[in-house]
């Protein structure tokens, strides 16, 4: 539209002013439906999950939902936490106490989606594979996760992730 | 020449938009009085505190029979409520949720991202707690209705005595904004039937013109964007149309 | 196909292979197009930009959109007030509908007066009838989705349309509604149809382009370019020109879609379907008023449906019903009365759907349906033989050059159409 006949001899303004607009029109009309993709004010809305966790002995682990992903809760031996406790950060790959993984050490909270490529790791349940460090093992590409959560071998690049949760009750927890 | 003729077809188009579909409404002479909403005109927006007080109309009048399916407590942020406030209004209605662990449907207190509870279960309990009749959702009643917020408002404050020869049958009443003029909800609205908390006098009129507030930004909760979207578009397509119309002539020049 | 002389080495690269550069500099850039066309030639690119605007808007609606009886309403209303800026695209939707008939109505109401059908464009304009019918349908079906009490009726009315035909009819229904009465084997159906027909509406649009590239625009006075003087390049002209259109077209568009977003729908439809309720007047979008009145003009269920489809029947035989050689109608004095006359009638014709169908507005129906078809089949033909034509310009460029506008400064007034 700005474009300017052949032979013309200088750019001429009022065409350049015409296709500047129509471009910034083109623009702000598509910024709409492009963000009508992104969560809606309902799905934003519910971010919270409650769970009552009086019920997961020691040693056992439940997986609730939150925001549409699964939220691994284990309740961890006094042997799984001095475990995860005896690690020199300086051999993990994504270094960080146990103890800013959770916020009781009886209870570890965790996203459970692998964090190389969003498989959910295996080890919730005693009978499954838990890797060569006791915690998880995500059967999609061999990443090992320790009882902290921590990844230890294998590609994933990151500990599986901690959630937003308070402590709502002595066994009852809010996520989100 | 052709300015002109292309002028008048629009002129056409719009005097056949007025002839329009929505424009017939019950045929029987229903006179509405068009009254002076804060959220007409092309500037408008929802008067806050009317909208809030129309609340506590729909929360202690309304609410009985009328479910509000599509509204969220969340949503009444909207209204000027800070987000504790939408929290003490969510916590005192009772939520069923569940199932539980043991398979049993519970209850809890309400959260923001939960909608009103409606009344009845289902429509058949509003039938049965009704007389037969089905008290309709009220989440788009202003736009559902022909006449839209001077219907609500004429029909709220439309009850009274039936003119002679108008017989209104066993449990109805006489409406004069109503199709028909018999309605089976009986009168809502009475003189200080709810008492505000900011003081305004509750009288009928009152009470009608906040609850309609209410109700439409209930049907139409983004009727402010829309309206402020609205003028900064038809601004831009103003200029843009002079832009393009000057490089046209432009462009045009050494045509002939 | 010309060689143009792109500069950029990666166009030419690419130019070499697959020569779309060439193509489309060849159809959208030097493509010789009569100089005298006037702001009515507007509105075919206006409504190819409709139909884009209503694919983007109609391919993020169904991103959020459920079809199923229990589901459909609540969706809607979702979009409306969760989704984001969803009560904008759908309002576009909504609206665009409309606004989209209104672009393709002049459209064919310019082709009309000027002669557009005419040899040798008569399967472009056949071609465009077809669009037309498409978008009946599609908007139609679109109409459904939402689930409301307008929808649910409209669906029920509109569909038993088809138990007219003899024998079959009932068979036809429930074929159509996959059950026994609108339900939600329909709404599932409808959806995929909705969604389909757009692209197919886009590929005879192309063929509509392609026939239209044969001889290019038909254009004010009618008559054949003769020569490259008669002609400018479509680019810049055209593009400049239809862009400025374009733009005042989208000021009443987003009037309507900003402070009126409701105007040109019904309240019934922000009411659930209810299968054991049907609302006091059932109305069609106003697009489809001109034939319903056609329909309700005729006392009996078969002949209304046959006055129905064949309004727009007789616009596919239309090329060979007016064999007046002069195309357009500028220089036609009596065919002008006439199509005028069509013009006013198919408002009437509006005006009347809207209507309730009683007392005098039967009458009037009648009337105005028995004129549309009198306009076709009779005096088309009649006035081919009996009218004697003004005399033509020799050449666009001696028309243009003669002054004020000459013969092509023609009619003012309104072209709308159903």
């Amino acid at each position: 539209m700005a474009e300017v006949e052949e032979g013309a001899t200088r750019r001429d303004f009022i065409n350049v002013a015409s296709g500047a607009v129509g471009v910034v029109g083109i623009a702000a009309a598509a910024w709409p439906f492009i963000n009508q993709m992104n969560p809606a004010a309902d799905t934003l809305a519910l971010s919270s999950t409650e769970v009552d966790i009086s019920a997961v002995e020691e040693g056992m682990a439940i997986t609730v939902v939150w925001r549409g992903k699964p939220v691994f809760i284990r309740h961890r031996t006094a042997a799984e936490i001095e475990e995860a406790n005896n690690v020199d950060l300086g051999e993990l790959r994504d270094p960080t106490p146990d103890a800013d993984r959770a916020e009781k050490p009886e209870w570890l909270i965790l996203i459970g989606i692998c964090t190389h490529l969003g498989c959910v790791p295996l080890g919730q349940k005693t009978t499954e594979a838990r890797g060569d460090f006791g915690g998880w093992f995500c059967p999609c590409h061999g990443s090992h996760y320790d009882t902290s959560g921590r990844i230890r071998k294998g590609p994933a690049p990151l500990n599986l992730p901690v959630p937003p949760y308070v402590f709502t009750g002595d066994t009852a927890i809010k996520i989100g | 020449m052709r300015m002109k003729s292309l002028i008048a077809a629009t002129v056409a188009f719009a005097a056949l938009a007025m002839n329009g579909p929505a424009a017939h409404a019950a045929g029987d002479a229903i006179h509405l009085e068009k009254q002076d909403w804060s959220f007409s005109g092309l500037f408008g927006t929802f008067d806050r505190a009317a909208a809030q007080r129309g609340l506590q109309v729909y929360r202690e009048v309304c609410a009985t029979c009328h479910s509000l399916d599509y509204i969220a407590f969340r949503n009444l942020a909207d209204l000027g409520y800070s987000e504790a406030e939408v929290k003490a209004i969510a916590a005192e209605y009772e939520v069923v949720d569940g199932p539980n662990d043991e398979g049993e449907m519970f209850t809890r207190p309400g959260t923001p991202s939960d909608r009103f509870v409606a009344p009845f279960a289902n429509d058949n309990a509003a039938r049965a707690g009704n007389g037969g009749a089905l008290p309709p959702d009220l989440s788009l009643i202003v736009e559902a209705r022909a006449g839209f917020e001077d219907y609500i408002y004429g029909l709220l404050t439309g009850y009274g005595e039936a003119p002679e020869g108008v017989n209104v049958s066993e449990g109805m009443s006489y409406n004069k904004a109503f199709p028909g003029f018999q309605i089976a909800m009986g009168q809502p609205l009475y003189e200080d039937g709810v008492t505000y908390a900011d003081g305004t006098k509750a009288s009928v009129e009152q009470m009608a013109k906040d609850v309609t507030t209410f109700l439409t930004w209930a049907s139409e909760p983004n009727l402010e964007e829309r309206k402020r979207t609205g003028v900064a578009v038809i601004l831009f397509l103003i200029v843009a149309s002079g832009l393009f119309y000057a490089s046209k002539r432009k462009i045009w020049a050494n045509v002939h | 196909m010309s060689t143009a002389n792109f500069t950029n080495p990666v166009v030419r690269w690419i130019d070499h292979r697959l020569p779309i550069f060439s193509f489309l500099h060849h159809e959208a850039h030097e493509y010789p197009t009569p100089k005298n066309l006037s702001y009515w030639w507007n509105f075919g690119s206006l409504a190819g930009i409709m139909l884009v605007i209503m694919l983007v808007t109609g391919i993020t609606l169904a991103m959020h959109y459920t079809p199923h009886v229990d589901y459909a309403f609540a969706s809607v209303e979702r979009i409306m007030r969760d989704v984001n800026s969803g009560w904008l695209i759908r309002y576009i939707h909504m609206n665009g509908a409309s606004f989209f008939f209104i672009a393709v109505y002049i459209h064919m109401f310019r082709g009309l007066y000027y002669g557009s059908y005419k040899a040798p464009r008569e399967l472009l304009w056949m071609l465009g009838v077809v669009i037309m019918l498409l978008m009946m349908a599609t908007a139609f079906m679109g109409y459904v989705l939402p689930w409301g009490q307008m929808s649910f009726w409209g669906a029920t009315v509109i569909t038993n349309l088809f138990s007219a035909i003899p024998l079959v009819g009932e068979h036809v229904v429930t074929w159509l509604w996959g059950g026994f009465s609108v339900d939600n084997p329909t709404l599932n159906r409808f959806f995929a149809l909705h969604y389909l027909l757009p692209f197919v509406i886009f590929a005879v649009v192309v063929l509509h382009i392609v026939a239209l590239h044969r001889f290019g625009s038909n254009n004010p006075l009618g008559i054949d370019v003769k020569g490259p003087q008669d002609t400018i390049p479509f680019h810049p002209y055209y593009t400049v020109k239809d862009a400025f259109g374009l733009f005042v077209f989208l000021i009443p568009f987003a009037f309507f879609i900003f402070f009126a977003p409701n105007f040109l729908g019904h309240p019934d439809n922000y009411i659930p379907a209810n299968p054991l309720v049907t609302p006091a007047h059932i109305v069609p979008e106003w697009y489809f008023l001109p034939f319903y009145a056609i329909l309700r003009a005729v006392p009996d269920k078969l002949f209304g449906v046959l006055a129905m489809f064949g309004a727009i029947a007789v616009l596919f035989i239309l090329p060979w019903l007016d064999r007046s050689p002069v195309r357009s109608g500028s220089f036609r004095p009596v065919f002008k009365i006439f199509f005028w006359l069509l013009f006013v009638d198919c408002i009437a014709l509006t005006w009347l759907g809207g209507k309730p169908a009683e007392g005098w507005y039967v009458t009037a129906s009648r009337i105005a349906t028995v004129y549309y078809f009198f306009y076709f089949l009779v005096a088309l033909p009649l006035l081919s033989i009996f009218e004697t034509p003004k005399p033509l310009p020799k050449s666009i460029s001696e028309s243009v050059l003669g002054g004020s506008g000459g013969p092509a400064a023609a009619p003012a007034a309104a072209k709308e159409k159903a």
